[in-house]
């Protein structure tokens, strides 16, 4: 680990100015292997992309964090897939069907399926994602009722279900329906500056990545391994990230799964495109 | 309480080998300092003991406080010489045991 220095005096309040004080730490140079399959850790980035290069948050963790994501065993994310695994199994609800019952073995019928959403959805007429998807299939299909935000193991199934794409690229289609149109929603709130503290998602993950934030080392906030187990949080959904940085530049946080989300996920998850799903990677 | 144990070791090995053995158990350790709504107590339920045993001689043991955090993990080496079976047994506050084992071929 190269040695930083973190000047005095940066403090958040001060992040708007203090730009110039953050200190350098390059991500590293290292490939990220779990269970003996190589995940894409860097990909060239997409047409459009303001980076040459996309990185994964893999790359900007210490060592000791980097290597708990490697063993599925020791990763901790893995005990709250499992828990994903008993609920695709369980039936619930009026029709009394399990995720299962149509879906089969989530090995064979969900390989790969995460790695490209958000996907346009005709009903709805907006992007959902995989919490949305399951909650459609739980209304329409299992007569139970949808997952509120963050609970009744709407996590552990989310996590369940895009662990089955671990290794496979990140892929959007944006030809869909009226996905373009998000995507360019969700490009403008990425770069709009909010909050007392005046940040967008642009001031610290396009121009400060590779830089410290206090002790953070900022990467180019990815969103190819959420679920994530966070050190400090246990498992963390995207929607909960989104506004755990929007509460920390001090801006009205919005809700889950709103229109303003689901737009910025979709453009996030495109300036990810050809990154492995990680899912359940392991972060600070 | 606790769901499935879970133990990670090689298949096969070399004699002589030293080997990386790790053991994970889902397990909520209630560490009897909490208390609920009411304010009552909860009681203390953990798993307090762990062994590890090859052909019948333990390769390593341990006693659990409560003081260690849910889910427990070890990781641990140990060096073979022959082919055998590797057996793992937790046991709980309340009496339970949760035993797995695994074989390992040595050449």
């Amino acid at each position: 680990m190269k040695s930083t220095i973190i000047k005095s005096g940066l403090l958040a309040a001060a992040a708007s100015l203090a730009l110039t004080a953050f200190a350098a730490a390059d991500p590293v140079d290292e490939k990220l292997v779990i269970d003996g399959e190589e995940m894409i850790t860097r990909a060239k980035a997409p047409e459009g992309h303001p980076f040459e290069e996309v990185l994964s948050g893999w790359l900007y963790r210490e060592a000791e964090t980097r290597s708990l994501e490697e063993d599925s065993f020791e990763n901790p994310g893995m005990l709250s897939v499992e828990e994903g695994e008993e609920i695709w199994n369980t039936v619930e609800g009026t029709a009394g069907k399990s995720c299962a019952s149509c879906h089969d073995d989530a090995a064979d019928t969900m390989a790969g399926i995460a790695a490209h959403y958000p996907k346009w959805d005709a009903d709805a007429k907006r992007p959902i994602n995989i919490e949305l998807q399951i909650n459609k299939c739980r209304e329409e299909n299992m007569g139970a009722e949808p997952y509120a935000f963050d609970k009744g193991g709407q996590k552990e199934l989310t996590a369940y279900i895009k662990h089955q794409s671990l290794g496979e690229p990140v892929s959007v289609d944006l030809s869909q329906g009226e996905m373009q149109a998000w995507w360019d929603k969700g490009k403008d709130l990425y770069y709009t500056r909010t909050g007392q503290l005046n940040l967008s998602c642009a001031s610290c993950h396009e121009q400060n990545n590779g830089n410290y934030i206090r002790a953070d080392h900022l990467s180019q906030g990815q969103v190819n391994g959420f679920p994530t187990y966070r050190l400090k949080t246990g498992l963390t959904s995207l929607h909960n990230r989104f506004r755990g940085c929007v509460r920390d530049t001090r801006a009205e946080i919005p809700t889950a799964f709103s229109d303003d989300l689901m737009a910025l996920e979709t453009y996030v998850t495109w300036r990810g495109t050809g990154l492995s799903v990680e899912t359940p990677s392991v972060r600070q | 309480m606790a769901s499935k144990p879970r133990i990670k070791l090689p298949k096969k090995a070399s004699a002589g080998e030293v080997i990386t053995i790790k053991t994970l158990i889902s397990h909520e350790m209630e560490s009897g300092q909490r208390k609920d709504k009411e304010g009552n107590t909860i009681p203390r339920q953990i798993i307090n003991k762990f062994t590890c045993a090859f052909e019948g001689a333990t390769v390593f043991e341990c006693d659990l406080d409560p003081a260690i955090s849910a889910n427990p993990f070890f990781e641990f080496t140990a060096k073979v010489d022959k082919s055998g079976t590797f057996k793992f047994t937790w046991v709980d506050d309340d009496g339970s045991v949760y035993e797995t084992e695994q074989a390992i071929e040595v050449a």
